[in-house]
């Protein structure tokens, strides 16, 4: 469904390459960010981006779109990497990342940035805000869909609660979350620092239609993705595993951390290790 | 004028009547006084009439805040939120979003503490045209601090790209209501529900978005005024002709942006003791920003200010705490009264 300018003959493996490389870019540029976490959520971005959603690059606020809303604000740098490899954001715009007056400050805000839907980064917003949007498009008799994705640690917060319980009461079945369990809140593992297992059975006892899988399975991502769209009468939440730092081996190895410690010289490392992983 | 109560059995230790505490849903009327009903929800139906994009959304308040005649009249056009503040703002930011007007109601301890961070990223910093109604302003109600929003003018006047209103009455809210919507932005209003005293229709009045109006003019004191304190000042300015003190009532219902031009012009005709009077604490709501006003600008009137004291209010009947904290008509007319002497 996709209109990205690359066509449709570029892989879905190339194109969740092609969005780590750009976000360990901008890692570069700023010299920090949350490089670990964009690794890990790259194959869902690839999914939704070259696969399940409809936009128009050229025309960022075309009302025909799928609509995006990145919850957790701090994964902007992943985010961005996607709207660049969909082809919204130039990808020269990169070197900016983070910088003054640049359109892609780390923390994620809608009046920044094309294809930014929300000003995340206050965490638990965007799943309430999703809610209001499939209302709106359901209003409207848009066929449009939302997607909305959001970490583990939001899972603490009441408001994404609320918003769960709203979706399955509205019967929004123009709502597709996708929750990033990558058990790493700020503070450290989300299973510890609040435990909110059993998250399927959980979801699944609020009316969602819930699918827990393997995050960085691409095939598997997108058979979610599909079986998500085909739902009708009820929302649908993706619970995606992850590992972070997914794709550099010495990053997927380090010491987990919201924020993971990345030396000066280890982001051209870095490039070098998922280079020598370039699928074809 | 008081607004009304009952009485009870048994008599205070200052040998009045002792008064129950007032209802959720009181009147802020007085006995006899004119009112209208609804007027909110009957200019909100009005409205939608004539504007499709506007949708009504409560979080288990529609009938606390008039929004049940909307939905009475809009049924497919008024979203059920539940109890849930956060989820409201956020959801009328997404609906916003979508080009619609969404006019979202709670109590306005709840928009202005729960739901804060919720207003403030997704509806205020995003800059969604989300109408904000607001039911039990500043003291307003007789069940103590947790119904009580005494400093919400404070909280959303801090906040960037908010425009905030404090209606008078009936005759005002009426006119709000579509002036909220001509705004394309977030608007915070402070609403007056279910029978709402009927008072600035006999002065001609007619709202403007962003202007102070001078209801009645006066040589030796100017009240400043916004919301029930502009009904309170004007009685208070007629009780004071018997003192043949002259009173004038400049009315402010646009709390943000604030009419400066007006309000520095009015303060700066000389020789007249200037009072603002507000339903909210005397922490950074209308008197604060007045003063603000006149400092920066060297405008230096005598001044004085009348608001709700710097504390957790008692829960009660609200004549006893009007008169207990200063905002009745009787305090403000003793209070000018010593403050001539």
């Amino acid at each position: 469904m996709s209109n990205a300018p690359l066509g449709y003959n570029v892989s879905l493996e190339r194109r969740a390459w092609n969005i780590r490389r750009h976000a360990i870019l901008m890692g570069e540029v700023q010299g920090q960010g949350y490089i670990a976490q964009a690794l890990d959520i790259a194959d869902v971005l690839a999914v939704a981006y070259f696969h399940a959603m409809r936009y128009q690059p050229d025309d960022p606020d075309w009302e025909g779109r799928d609509r995006f809303l990145l919850s957790n604000g701090h994964y902007a740098i992943a985010l961005y990497a996607a709207l660049i490899e969909a082809g919204i954001i130039p990808e020269d715009e990169l070197e900016t990342y983070g910088s003054d007056e640049s359109r892609l400050p780390m923390s994620g805000m809608a009046s920044y940035t094309p294809g930014m839907e929300m000003s995340g980064g206050s965490l638990g917003l965007g799943l309430s805000i999703a809610v209001g949007k499939c209302l709106g498009l359901k209003r409207k008799g848009s066929d449009a869909s939302v997607y909305t994705l959001f970490s583990d640690g939001e899972l603490d917060e009441g408001s994404v609660w609320e918003a769960i319980m709203s979706a399955a009461h509205y019967g929004l079945d123009n709502l597709i979350a996708v929750v990033d369990v990558n058990n790493q809140q700020a503070d450290g593992p989300s299973t510890k620092v609040m435990g909110f297992e059993p998250l399927t059975e959980k979801l699944e006892a609020f009316g969602w239609f819930t699918q827990r899988v393997d995050g960085n399975d691409l095939s598997a991502v997108r058979a979610a993705f599909d079986a998500a769209r085909a739902q009708a009468g009820r929302p649908s939440m993706i619970i995606a595993d992850t590992l972070m730092g997914k794709g550099v081996p010495f990053l997927e190895a380090r010491e987990k951390n919201h924020f993971i410690r990345v030396e000066a010289h280890e982001w051209q490392l870095a490039l070098a290790a998922l280079d020598e992983r370039k699928p074809s | 004028m008081k607004p009304a109560a009952k009485n009870g059995s048994a008599k205070s230790d200052t040998g009045k009547p002792r008064l129950t505490t007032s209802a959720m849903i009181a009147s802020i009327a007085g006995e006899g006084q004119r009112t209208k009903p609804a007027p909110f929800g009957r200019a909100l139906v009005e409205l939608a009439k004539q504007d499709a994009s506007i949708v009504g959304m409560t979080a288990d308040l529609g009938k606390y805040t008039d929004l049940h005649i909307f939905a009475q009249a809009f049924p497919d056009r008024y979203y059920q939120m539940g109890m849930a503040e956060q989820l409201l703002f956020g959801a009328a930011s997404g609906v916003a979003s979508e080009g619609f007007t969404p006019f979202a109601t709670t109590y306005a301890v709840f928009a202005s503490r729960r739901a804060y961070d919720f207003i403030h990223q997704t509806i205020a910093e995003e800059d969604r045209n989300v109408k904000i109604v607001c039911a039990l302003p500043g003291l307003t109600s007789g069940y103590g601090p947790s119904h009580q929003a005494t400093e919400d003018l404070a909280l959303f006047r801090a906040m960037p790209n908010m425009v905030v209103i404090d209606p008078c009455d009936a005759h005002e809210i009426e006119q709000v209501v579509p002036a909220m919507a001509r705004h394309k932005g977030p608007v915070y209003m402070r609403l007056l529900r279910g029978q709402v005293p009927l008072v600035l229709d006999e002065y001609g009045y007619k709202f403007e978005l962003g202007k102070a109006k001078l209801l009645r003019d006066g040589y030796e004191v100017l009240f400043i005024s916004s919301g029930i304190m502009t009904m309170r000042a004007l009685e208070a300015a007629k009780a004071l002709e018997q003192d043949r003190i002259d009173v004038g009532v400049l009315h402010v219902p646009t709390i943000k942006p604030l009419d400066t031009a007006t309000i520095l012009e009015a303060c700066a005709k000389p020789g007249r003791l200037v009072v603002v009077a507000e339903n909210h604490t005397v922490n950074g709501g209308l008197g604060e920003a007045v003063a603000g006003l006149l400092m920066r600008e060297g405008v230096h009137p005598a001044f004085r200010m009348i608001g709700l004291p710097d504390e957790f209010l008692a829960a009660g009947a609200l004549p006893t705490l009007h008169d207990r904290y200063g905002i009745s008509t009787d305090a403000l007319c003793s209070k000018v009264k010593d403050w001539l002497k």
